[in-house]
């Protein structure tokens, strides 16, 4: 007896840490928040769009140029890229996904780009379709024709500077791009390293052209012209520009991002406001807070003793859900918020289907204690057949949906499994924890339920 | 047994309601959402002052956007329906709605989905319907594989899904009346209310069924076994738990229906509503079918 006494103590202390690490890695439920050791703090609820505020895009990709057999990798390279150019526009945890043209999908292969709190699309848009264009240009033969400006007043001048003509290199060639510092004046430049075939432009191009001026033009425009002293055939260079760290660090982002494998063309758009995502939050607490109220109330009402550890489970039944939203981590919708919302009524479904079962075998007067064991096991078909098509529908759901009904399905899926869990598991034990109560008239009361009797 | 008794009368409540709902669907067809059908959705809120909707209508004719629906929502606020639109038309309806910069506003959401999309998400939609129906038809016909004295296991299933149809059709015609007086539009939200209530509803079913198999399996022994007087019995026995398990989800859907976030409010209301339905019919509905089936039976033996 005394075993299971203290079996239905460790399961309620473990209940109340759960709640105290749920409590704790909220910064709105703690007001020491910033005190709190990394653990609390780096577990957040994960928030959807359309509660954070934010973008969500999706992109249509062209792979009609790309053999059948490397479309799946042409797009996780483009997906690699578009996470690349996000990173670097300072989205904190941007969602760059591809979803595969299977006959579900209409056929097209899909990126979808999520970015929290960035509404301003069209500067967001601009980022993600911006390929680097990286030219290497040589001096043009002394003799070539010379550019004239001419002004607005008519003057005309004669660009006096070296004249440069493209090469056959170019940022198609980069393997990789490193943000390096020099060593005697700690100025940023970023190091250039160049694929095989680079490799042997670059020699050829820096042997004929000892003594001059290579130009490193970047979007059109020349960053850096360094002269060339010697042949290089390593396949390495640098650009030592007058860069800030920020800057020689965006454009190694950008030239290691390349060029877009396949072209994309911007399928549809959501923005929505943060106000918006912060209204649908609260109301979603409320919402979820007031349920959980109007589902205790009954239960004690209806079950009374019983229905109390009913209710206590259905606490320890909420931590637990909370937690996993922290820590796998889930994306809450509103959608996700209701899925849970849900889950809580069903979860309370399992005690419901066991409490009545036990309040009859009272009634063919059994024991308390015998009434309890039997109810538990007769209950149990019932509730495994309840559940299951809850488990169907949320399985498809997730499947075949879209993030919104993705986050819709694993919520109330997640929370229809481990309810099943809890609610047998953890009252149970508690149940036959409490059987110190023993037979009397009293016990009797607090076990029955109803209006009657 | 006063079910059972009367189960003509009940039958017929749910025949004159599932008609009713088909026939409201039929009088106001529901309006399809972008979702599925491609389009704009932008809702602004104006800083200080509202321009009449008269005076946008004017100022959208001159413009290159199409045909144009305002909406009015709150104090301040329009909900802009249009055609899907890119970049630089998203600026200009943006100009146009604060009627060349004259009236400062904020957009608190904009979404538009090409047409493209729409019709991938009407696919995979049918496919969700479809598996989702097959799943649940294949779970009933599992749950019920060992009972078929006297009544065959596939008429359990089929009462089964004749109980979640009706289920189905009362919230599907709920929405006609939403979409018409409301605005209310099947979007994805629709879809997924309509396959979470198939899921929920029939779990309230297989309780009651679950009760009448297991009092069959009892009286095995005895010789002749009144189907009618069992499944009276057992719908006794079982009633208030189907009640209670409902309730405590209708409990919480009413929560998120009167204190949640807008835009799961109709969604919330559907589900109440099929909830409800949902334990309606399992008890009084698809026992007294059961009974009503197995009656024809006795009849077409003698």
């Amino acid at each position: 007896m005394w075993k299971k006494r203290i079996l239905a103590i460790i399961i309620l202390l473990l209940g109340v840490g759960i709640a105290f690490f749920v409590f704790k890695s909220e910064p709105k439920l703690n007001k020491n928040f910033e005190n709190q050791s990394s653990f609390f703090k780096h577990s957040p609820f994960r928030l959807g769009l359309d509660l954070s505020g934010g973008s969500h895009l999706v992109y249509k990709a062209d792979v009609s140029g790309i053999q059948s057999g490397q479309v799946s990798d042409s797009m996780s390279a483009l997906r690699d890229v578009i996470e690349r150019r996000v990173n670097l526009f300072g989205v904190s945890e941007p969602v760059v996904q591809v979803q595969e043209g299977g006959f579900t999908s209409g056929g097209d292969e899909k990126l979808i780009v999520d970015l929290p709190g960035i509404t301003d699309v069209e500067k967001a848009t601009a980022m993600i379709g911006q390929t680097p264009l990286l030219e290497f240009k040589i001096e043009a033969p002394a003799d070539a024709p010379r550019q004239v400006k001419v002004d607005k007043d008519g003057t005309a001048t004669l660009d006096a500077g070296p004249q440069f003509v493209s090469t056959e290199l170019s940022g198609r060639y980069l393997k990789k791009a490193t943000l390096e510092f020099d060593q005697n004046t700690r100025e940023p430049k970023v190091g250039l390293q160049f694929d095989e075939t680079g490799t042997k432009l670059f020699a050829q191009i820096t042997k004929d052209n000892v003594g001059k001026i290579i130009a490193i033009y970047l979007d059109g425009a020349p960053i850096s012209a360094p002269v060339v002293r010697e042949e290089i055939t390593g396949g390495t260079a640098e650009i030592s520009g007058s860069f800030t760290p920020t800057e020689a660090k965006q454009l190694v982002g950008r030239l290691n991002s390349g060029a877009l494998p396949v072209p994309i063309t911007l399928l549809s758009r959501q923005t929505i406001g943060a106000s918006l995502g912060d209204n649908a939050v609260a109301a979603g607490v409320k919402a979820t807070i007031l349920g959980f109220l109007f589902i205790a109330l009954f239960l004690i009402l209806w079950y009374r003793l019983p229905g109390f550890i009913a209710v206590i489970s259905l606490c320890i039944y909420i931590s637990i859900i909370l937690t996993l939203f922290k820590l796998l981590p889930v994306t809450l919708t509103a959608a996700g918020i209701a899925g849970f919302i849900i889950s809580i009524g069903i979860a309370v479904d399992a005690n419901v289907l066991i409490f009545e079962r036990v309040k009859e075998e009272l009634r063919s007067s059994r024991t308390i204690a015998d009434s309890v064991s039997v109810g538990f096991s007769r209950a149990w078909f019932s509730i495994r057949d309840s559940n299951i098509s809850s488990i169907i529908t949320a399985t498809i759901l997730f499947w075949f949906g879209t993030s919104l009904i993705k986050g819709f399905a694993l919520t109330l899926g997640m929370g229809v499994l481990v309810s099943m869990l809890s609610a047998i598991t953890i009252t149970r034990i508690f149940l036959s924890g409490i059987s110190f109560l023993g037979e009397g008239k009293v016990a009797r009361f607090l076990f029955s339920s109803g209006i009657s009797k | 047994m006063f079910i059972i008794n009367n189960k003509k009368i009940f039958i017929w409540i749910s025949i004159v309601l599932v008609v009713l709902s088909l026939s409201l669907v039929f009088i106001f067809p529901p309006k399809i959402g972008i979702d599925f059908k491609g389009g704009a959705l932008t809702e602004v809120l104006y800083k200080s002052v509202r321009p009449t909707q008269a005076d946008l209508e004017i100022a959208f004719k001159s413009s290159t956007l199409g045909s144009i629906l305002l909406q009015p929502t709150g104090d301040l606020g329009y909900i802009i329906k249009s055609r899907d639109l890119n970049e630089a038309e998203h600026n200009l309806l943006l100009k146009t709605l604060s009627l060349n910069d004259k009236n400062f506003l904020d957009e608190k959401s904009f979404n538009s989905i090409g047409p493209s999309v729409g019709r991938e998400l009407t696919k995979k939609a049918i496919i969700a319907i479809i598996l989702v129906s097959l799943g649940i038809i294949c779970f009933i016909a599992f749950a019920f594989r060992k009972v078929s004295k006297p009544v065959s296991s596939w008429k359990y299933g089929f009462m089964a899904v004749v109980s979640l149809l009706h289920d189905v059709t009362i919230p599907i015609g709920l929405f006609a009346i939403l979409s018409h007086y409301f605005g209310a539009e099947i979007d994805t939200l629709f879809v997924v209310a309509i396959l979470t209530i198939l899921g929920l509803s029939v779990s309230d079913t297989i309780v009651i069924f679950d009760r009448i198999r297991e009092n069959l399996r009892n009286q095995v022994a005895i010789a002749k076994v009144n189907f009618n007087e069992i499944v009276g019995k057992s719908l006794e026995q079982s009633y208030v738990r189907s009640i209670c398990t409902s309730l405590t989800v209708i409990l919480v859907l009413l929560s998120l229906f009167f204190f949640g976030p807008e835009s799961t409010k109709y969604f919330a209301l559907m589900l109440t509503v099929g909830m409800f339905f949902g334990t309606y019919s399992s008890i009084f509905l698809a026992s007294p079918l059961l009974v009503w089936i197995n009656e024809l039976q006795q009849k077409n033996k003698k």
